[in-house]
């Protein structure tokens, strides 16, 4: 077993799609919160494979998409510095910001280097001890904890050239304001598979709770997404809205309690800024202040020289909430492309606006 | 960005683990699931296993498939 293919089996998909078509009777409207759910379901056909009142809804869960402009701005007034390197994720290097993306400081002299972890970021600080390293965190929960260990990894090394500038979010608020403004009607929620592996499948239970709405953990495969979506209109038709959980190999009610320890121990929840939302209480996290030493935001002076300003005509802001789609935006592959994106949810992998483009949903 | 891949724990040192993803060799960091073992299947990370994935779990969920496909 090597959870990849058994969760992929065709004789066991077409039996979930058998039951979910003739199951399934009410106009249903789910919404998958992750990014990652958005390609799979994309990739694998599954929006046309479902009955036809059964409409499926990206949602905010790309960390790229929802980085504020102004935070951004921060970013590449970080990357200007002397004597800095910026380290980060690879999806963000070619976000726009206000004027510019990192991609395009790069290009006029910046150190900007992509890393695929964290322990490759404490090696280029190891290795450039005359030079500043700020780790541009961005990414939920699934992230945040690999963030912390990197903190903690430094000082425990001594590193003091190490700096993480985090932009962190953290899901469930985002969810609940998403679902408090009322602006997408909603039958269900996918709740996003390894977010929930750290905080634990509990982390969801307000969704049939408060808001009396079906709700499913999944995992990435076909098998996953499929049995998630049977289970979305079990609760629908039967009118029982509970927290199900069909990704259980990975995802346990409790989470991952060494990795919650690891950020609790490193970061304190904050407000954040969401792009397209504003800013929200208690949905970010910042370094403590016993770690302060290691907080980019404490320890360079950024500035702003002009404040910061959208790309007219982007509709990345309403695309994260689910109250537009790509379609509906007039810069959607015709200005705004994979090459040359406009917003962000062009340029993320697991973007919206990405996963339409390369799995034909500009074809409507 | 939060894509998570299974691999195998196939040695182990100190919170560092040698694990194999499709026949390719990558190092993990075991600090986020410390009581990952040698066999155990890992979600990798941004280079950091984020959980131990449950063998008897993923067996009742495909036991679950078998059974709905003998209904």
């Amino acid at each position: 077993m090597n959870f990849i293919e058994e969760f992929r089996n065709s004789q066991s998909g077409r039996t979930l799609l058998e039951y979910i078509n003739k199951r399934s009777t009410k106009p249903a409207r789910f919404m998958e919160f992750c990014g990652g759910h958005t390609v799979a379901i994309f990739r694998y056909g599954i929006r046309q494979l479902l009955p036809p009142h059964i409409e499926m809804l990206s949602g905010p869960g790309c960390p790229v998409c929802v980085t504020s402009t102004a935070d951004l701005d921060k970013v590449i007034a970080l990357s200007r510095l002397t004597e800095v390197i910026i380290c980060s994720f690879g999806d963000l290097l070619r976000v726009p910001s206000s004027r510019q993306s990192l991609l395009e400081v790069r290009a006029e002299g910046a150190d900007v280097r992509i890393v695929y972890s964290t322990m490759d970021a404490l090696e280029i600080a190891r290795q450039n001890p005359a030079k500043k390293v700020i780790f541009v965190g961005i990414g939920f929960e699934t992230t945040a904890p690999t963030i912390a260990a990197s903190v903690i990894q430094a000082r425990n090394q001594g590193l003091d050239n190490y700096y993480v500038m985090s932009l962190h979010k953290i899901t469930p608020p985002v969810m609940r304001a998403i679902l408090d403004a009322g602006e997408t009607r909603l039958s269900g929620i996918i709740c996003p598979g390894h977010v929930s592996s750290i905080t634990g499948s509990n982390a969801w239970e307000f969704i049939p709770k408060d808001y009396h709405l079906a709700c499913a953990v999944s995992g990435f495969e076909s098998l996953d997404i499929l049995y998630c979506v049977k289970s979305l209109v079990d609760q629908v038709e039967d009118k029982t809205p509970r927290l199900d959980v069909s990704y259980s190999r990975a995802v346990k009610p409790e989470g991952n309690l060494a990795a919650l320890k690891i950020m609790d121990e490193v970061f304190d929840i904050c407000p954040a800024n969401w792009r397209g939302i504003g800013i929200l209480p208690e949905s970010g996290l910042c370094l403590k202040p016993e770690f302060a030493a290691f907080d980019a935001e404490k320890n360079f002076e950024i500035k702003l020289s002009e404040p910061s300003r959208e790309t007219p005509g982007c509709l990345c802001g309403e695309i994260i909430k689910g109250t537009r789609t790509p379609l509906e935006c007039k810069l959607f592959s015709k200005v705004c492309t994979p090459e040359n994106p406009v917003g962000p949810c062009m340029v993320s992998s697991e973007g919206t606006c990405a996963a339409y483009y390369h799995y034909g949903g500009k074809l409507g | 960005m939060c894509l998570a891949v299974p691999a195998k724990i196939i040695s182990l040192e100190d919170s560092v683990a040698e694990v194999d993803l499709n026949g390719t060799t990558y190092k993990a960091s075991i600090m986020l699931t410390p009581e990952a073992k040698v066999g155990d299947y890992v979600l990798l990370h941004t280079g950091y296993a984020i959980q131990v994935i449950d063998e008897k779990d993923a067996l009742e969920t495909l036991e679950i498939f078998k059974q709905m496909e003998m209904l």
